[in-house]
């Protein structure tokens, strides 16, 4: 693990530099021990594919015994290093699965057809594939409520549309190169857009308003419209 | 009590100090621009710093005020009047019921922060009644001000009243207190300010002569800038080395670099995370200088150690503490 400083309020921890799920656990490992051990002066830990970084109030980092002259980040980042010995990626809580239900095609996903044709596959095979698939909420960010899932595999990757659309409905379920994944809001964008869920990915009026968190295990499931709509009501 | 819109201004919202603690959820902290100006907007009418204030940017709103308020202005200098009559920044004033607030025009500087004792009262979303206008999130139904909106405010806490005691009421006009922010702030917005910038994860990857023009040249603000960011205009700066980069966490005042070499500086609308490489990051007592520029001006870095850019941040919370602390003695 490396800590750098962020400018003069934040710290990153680096446990990794790729994209895997075993530099993922690492970053879940840090975040449980950096919450359930609270470095003084802590506001927010943001946890990314391979660092978390851990935003601090240098005026509340407490004065260190003994050496008196250091800075406020080099006795933060002391703390840190003695909060995170010993970690143990091992023994984190089971990760939680929550299911996605999917309307496929159609008008819930214009570029459906166009992704099957570009694989020269069915689509319902491209549904088959999406549906068959183990994901993993690596992070939030890009929006709120936006998660980075890893999983998808290779055989529907597809390159993002040549121009985006300026307005993608919430809860638009895209593919863009080799990842995966749901708008929470209504947005331009450029992935091709496989289906819709009925879920609310972000409500600000709920707890906790983003429905994944870094952490979490996906599964897609393919709804007829119907039950879109069912759903969409409830 | 109440304040009306009578017309909207370019760009006026209602802002905190920002909606933090939500970032792992890719929520921005928004807030705002000029986080040291609303603090002390705040701190001026008895609020506590995190109350809700209006953020004025480039052409201000007219307001009309339903009932006798404490209110001050900070951060740009806009030539407000007060029911005609030019209303001193950066200090207490009360103005009467009926009176009516307008703030034209920016003479100097970008966002000017106006605050109501008891802080402006509208829902806490996530904590914070923060504007983000991408999500439509906080403020005044998630939009910025407009014509005929009505916003109250929150009751004044014991501090505020004694404050507004001491200062001498008019009926016509305003009255303003005879004390202030102590030293003028307004001399920190300058159109073309040099920023202190810690090095970032990233500055290594720099040419020797990206570096050199770094440091050496002013950059512009371009006209694609906003709350999100600004887009700086200028040499451009290139990598010694190209890199892919993983998605991580930004903050307040970095600076990345695009593959166009032309750097971005984040700002209160950020995105939480970001995938280019950081060169550096505004020293925390500096964001002021850049809340403050608007499209057109220009802009300079010299470099700070982190332990000086802390330093100097300590000394900055000093310098609020004992103006909060000045004021609640001289009002027991």
């Amino acid at each position: 693990m490396r800590l750098s400083p962020l400018g003069d309020r934040a710290l990153r921890i680096e446990v990794g530099s790729t994209i895997d799920e075993e530099t993922h656990r690492r970053v879940r490992a840090v975040c449980a021990r950096l919450a359930a051990r609270i470095v003084p002066g802590t506001n927010e830990l943001v946890p990314a594919f391979a660092s978390v970084t851990v935003f601090y109030d240098p005026l509340h980092v407490p004065e260190s015994a003994g050496r008196g002259d250091i800075g406020a980040y080099a006795r933060f980042a002391a703390l840190v290093t003695d909060a995170l010995t010993e970690l143990d990626a091992a023994a984190l809580p089971p990760p939680r699965a929550v299911e996605i239900p999917v309307c496929y095609g159609g008008d819930y996903g214009l570029d459906l057809e166009d992704v099957a044709r570009q694989h020269d596959l069915p689509a319902e095979e491209v549904i088959r594939i999406h549906t068959a698939g183990d994901y993993l909420v690596y992070m939030l960010g890009f929006a709120p409520g936006f998660a980075y899932l890893g999983g998808l595999s290779p055989r529907i990757a597809t390159p993002r549309r040549a121009e985006p659309r300026t307005l993608v409905p919430a809860g638009s379920v895209g593919i863009g190169g080799d990842q995966t994944g749901v708008y929470p809001l209504a947005s331009p964008g450029g992935w091709q857009l496989i289906g819709r869920t009925p879920l609310v990915l972000f409500d600000a009026a709920r707890t906790p308003a983003a429905l994944l968190a870094a952490g979490d295990r996906v599964r897609f499931r393919a709804i007829a419209p119907n039950e879109f709509a069912e759903l969409g009501d409830g | 009590m109440s304040i009306r819109v009578l017309s909207p201004g370019l760009l006026t919202t209602v802002q905190d100090l920002g909606r933090h603690g939500h970032q792992r959820d890719g929520i921005p902290v928004a807030g705002a621009m000029d986080v040291f100006a609303l603090r002390m907007a705040n701190i001026l009418v008895g609020n506590a710093e995190e109350c809700a204030g209006i953020e004025i940017t480039l052409a201000g709103p007219t307001l009309s005020f339903d009932a006798d308020a404490l209110i001050a202005l900070t951060g740009a200098e806009f030539d407000a009047m007060v029911n005609g009559e030019r209303a001193p920044a950066w200090r207490p004033l009360r103005v009467p019921a009926g009176a009516t607030l307008s703030l034209p025009r920016a003479a100097r500087g970008c966002r000017a922060y106006l605050s109501v004792a008891g802080g402006i009262d509208v829902p806490l979303v996530l904590g914070s009644r923060s504007t983000y206008l991408r999500a439509s999130l906080g403020g005044k139904d998630g939009r910025a001000l407009d014509r005929d909106d009505v916003l109250d405010h929150l009751v004044p806490a014991p501090l505020s009243r004694s404050i507004a005691a001491r200062v001498a009421a008019r009926r016509q006009g305003f009255g303003a207190a005879s004390w202030g922010a102590g030293f003028s702030f307004a001399r920190l917005y300058s159109t073309s300010p040099t920023v202190r910038l810690v090095s970032g994860e990233h500055m290594a990857l720099l040419s020797e002569g990206a570096r050199a023009e770094l440091w050496r040249a002013e950059f512009r603000v371009g006209a694609q800038s906003d709350r999100m960011g600004y887009r700086l205009e200028g040499p451009m700066l290139e990598l010694s080395e190209r890199r892919e980069l993983l998605s991580e966490a930004v903050t307040f005042g970095t600076v990345q670099l695009p593959p166009g070499g032309s750097p971005i500086v984040l700002m209160a609308d950020r995105q939480t995370t970001g995938g280019y490489p950081r060169i550096g990051e505004v020293a925390t007592v500096d964001h002021a200088l850049l809340a403050q520029l608007k499209p057109g001006d220009g802009l300079r870095f010299r470099p700070v150690s982190l332990e000086e850019a802390q330093r100097l941040y300590l000394a900055r919370e000093a310098e609020l503490a004992q103006a909060r602390a000045a004021i609640a003695l001289n009002h027991r």
